[in-house]
């Protein structure tokens, strides 16, 4: 009972009580449909790559914030940094963010000019299970970089 | 579609400054993944897929987001300080519904 309780925070006591067998069905149905739409690490790469133009991806001079440990996976805050100095010849054209264990990989993308100065953007994530979270930086000059971290997940947080 | 969004602007800045800003909206981002518990149907997806901020009308930055973005979107970014003016925000929903929010920054 404990267990059903820590996955379904919303729910008062009673309702448990009463949709227990409910529950349990609803449980197993939404399990099945996020499994079956759920990104890969390939899908992830895919759309990363889409994003970025489709040219090589080179490690480095991104970097992705996140907690080691992910407790509650509904809201996981993000930051990504790229080393740029923001000058009108050279800055960080654009952020891309993508999840390898979502039910989608995309997850944001961000545009940026010489005016934000620093090519930092942070902002706060679902995340449905433990994955790597990817993020790429397409420069002025047309070179892309990327990161990675990883983030353990305790609940995740996609619904189902 | 989203309740009023809060936004923090600094008031002064120097010129050449680098200035933080932050945004909080109220928005449920339903991902469209969900299922309705009693009919067992999936509930429709609604989010804000477009954040924009602009400095004087020239943009600043601006998002695309997907359903992978939390409730009640947050974000935090920076812009250099060159001249006094008003900071723009505008999130859109799925449903083509905006909302805006200003700010306004002295720079000295």
């Amino acid at each position: 009972m404990s267990d059903k309780k820590s996955l379904l925070p919303d729910l008062g006591r009673r309702d448990v009580l009463r949709g227990a067998g409910l529950g349990v069905l609803a449980l197993a149905g939404g399990g099945l449909t996020t499994k079956e739409a759920l990104a890969t690490p390939e899908s992830a790469a895919k759309a990363l790559s889409s994003l970025t133009g489709g040219g090589n991806i080179t490690d480095g001079k991104v970097e992705v914030k996140l907690p080691e440990i992910a407790e509650n996976g509904r809201t996981v805050p993000i930051t990504v940094t790229v080393d740029s100095p923001m000058s009108e010849g050279d800055y960080v054209k654009s952020i891309h963010i993508v999840s390898e264990g979502n039910p989608s990989p995309e997850v944001a993308s961000f545009n940026l000019s010489p005016m934000a100065g620093k090519a930092e953007v942070s902002t706060r994530m679902r995340l449905g299970k433990t994955q790597n979270i990817r993020a790429a930086a397409v420069m002025s000059d047309g070179k892309v970089y990327g990161g990675v971290k990883e983030v353990k997940v305790t609940i995740g947080g996609c619904g189902g | 579609m989203a309740k009023k969004p809060r936004v923090k602007v600094p008031k002064k800045a120097k010129a050449g400054d680098i200035v933080q800003i932050k945004t909080l909206i109220s928005h449920k981002m339903e991902t469209g993944n969900r299922k309705d518990k009693k009919t067992g149907k999936l509930i429709p997806r609604m989010i804000i897929n477009k954040f924009t901020c602009n400095f004087n009308g020239k943009e600043v930055m601006s998002a695309d987001l997907h359903p992978s973005i939390a409730a009640n979107p947050y974000f935090a970014f920076y812009a250099k300080a060159t001249e006094s003016g008003t900071f723009d925000f505008t999130w859109t929903d799925d449903a083509g519904k905006s909302v805006s929010a200003s700010g306004k920054m002295t720079v000295s």
